[in-house]
């Protein structure tokens, strides 16, 4: 049903973004990004603060509709089948969508459960994968910023989806989990997974391309 | 459908952890009927003629105290995000979340309502048809109130735009609701049944566009 696991194992088509432009209220933020993400791939994105590095991701998670431009799965426009785009999506944003009155083994239970994994879930796994193992059952409400992220994080060890979509995903994380993010990162590539990721701070990502949005800022008329 | 199930289980152990949500909206209902007695005065036959209208007042002023945090808190902290990219469609989410608010919010207030009937003094006999016309309508409260609460999201002053937005669309209701125990009870209650499913078949599609909306 998802298309994760076996899927991995035939080539997938690029992810593509074409020419795509955003405008947020009156601004334009930027016009005439394009670019490729294959299987495998991992694709940084930079650029100052405001220039457009979480709105590129909405649009790419599908959140927002692009103002100009369209975003491609190999030849296929995403919008002919959505359901099926989304599908194939993981989107760790800004917000850590965890509830302070649950615990975090049931917040990857629910959090599985919305991706249809069901029971059949690695939570364990991914609580240990981001060493979440010794708060598996506190209520959130007690965990740090840096926690939360890393429950958020998490997320993504649950369903294996073929897209991961990071926003800042460094952000409130020490070394040590930085490296762990990183080596569930290389892991993910090298089961065919693909990775886009807005970030301020170098990354270690072997064969990672970068977009820099200033390149794309409107041309002043 | 599992997916759907889920998500009304996620709803309701988040309502039965805090608690207080459910038991501020059940404290505000008995609360506010208490109070009519007191500024009418406590002469029994006028409150037996006005106590399916303070009932069903005190029900919807109830259901719209929680409307405001039925998208507000998984709007806010990105779960809505995470729902959207699920394989749930987004007007059956939104259908699971109004169920949850049902079930945490409104029927507590139906289960109250024979009591509090008996408290102002209602006949006996009339008590099930109130209680019977609460338990039709209460769940089209949640179904127009999810459109209003999708509306709002974000608005700078959702606290007071909601009520705004939401009661002229509780109209109905609370007229066919206060008019049901007063004889010819069968026409209010199907006029009742009527309101609910209309707001099943037309609210989940009108909030989950408004939903949309949000997340751009």
């Amino acid at each position: 049903m998802s298309p994760s696991g076996a899927a991995f194992l035939t080539p997938e088509p690029d992810l593509v973004g074409d020419a795509l432009a955003c405008r947020r209220g009156e601004r334009l933020v930027f016009e005439g990004l394009s670019f490729r993400l294959p299987a495998g791939g991992a694709l940084v994105v930079a650029g100052a603060n405001g220039s457009g590095k979480s709105s590129l991701l909405r649009i790419v998670a599908s959140f927002l509709a692009p103002a100009g431009g369209r975003l491609l799965w190999g030849s296929n426009p995403v919008a002919d089948d959505l359901a099926l785009y989304r599908a194939r999506l993981d989107y760790v944003g800004h917000l850590d969508a965890v509830k302070p009155a649950l615990s975090a083994r049931e917040m990857l239970r629910f959090w599985a459960a919305l991706r249809g994994a069901g029971r059949a879930a690695p939570v364990d796994k991914a609580l240990a994968a981001f060493a979440l193992d010794g708060l598996a059952d506190w209520p959130c409400r007690w965990l740090s910023a840096g926690q939360r992220r890393r429950l958020a994080l998490a997320r993504l060890c649950l369903a294996r989806l073929p897209v991961w979509l990071l926003d800042e995903p460094f952000a409130a994380l020490d070394g040590d989990n930085q490296r762990r993010l990183e080596s569930a990162i290389e892991t993910h590539r090298a089961a065919g997974g693909r990775v886009m990721l807005a970030t301020h701070q170098p990354v270690a990502l072997a064969g990672a391309d970068s977009l820099s949005l200033g390149d794309f800022a409107p041309r002043p008329r | 459908m599992s997916v759907f199930a889920g998500l009304v289980a996620h709803e309701l152990r988040l309502a039965l952890r805090q608690g207080a949500d459910t038991a501020l909206v059940l404290g505000f209902f008995v609360l506010a009927v208490v109070l009519f007695p007191l500024g009418v005065g406590p002469e029994p036959q006028l409150l037996q003629a006005i106590g399916p209208g303070i009932l069903w007042t005190a029900a919807l002023l109830a259901a719209l105290l929680s409307l405001d945090r039925l998208f507000r808190t998984d709007y806010e902290d990105g779960s809505l995000e995470l729902i959207a990219l699920s394989s749930l469609p987004l007007e059956f989410a939104v259908l699971a979340k109004c169920l949850a608010h049902w079930l945490a919010a409104g029927l507590p207030l139906v289960v109250a309502s024979p009591f509090l009937a008996l408290l102002l003094g209602i006949d006996p006999q009339a008590i099930p048809i109130l209680a019977l016309s609460l338990l039709l309508g209460t769940p089209g409260l949640s179904l127009v109130g999810g459109i209003a609460a999708g509306l709002t999201l974000g608005a700078r002053r959702q606290g007071i735009l909601l009520p705004l937005l939401v009661l002229p669309l509780y109209v109905p209701p609370l007229i066919f609701g206060a008019a049901a125990s007063e004889g010819a009870a069968r026409a209010d209650l199907l006029l009742l049944a009527a309101y609910s499913l209309a707001a099943l078949a037309l609210a989940p599609w009108a909030a989950a566009a408004a939903l949309r909306q949000a997340l751009e």
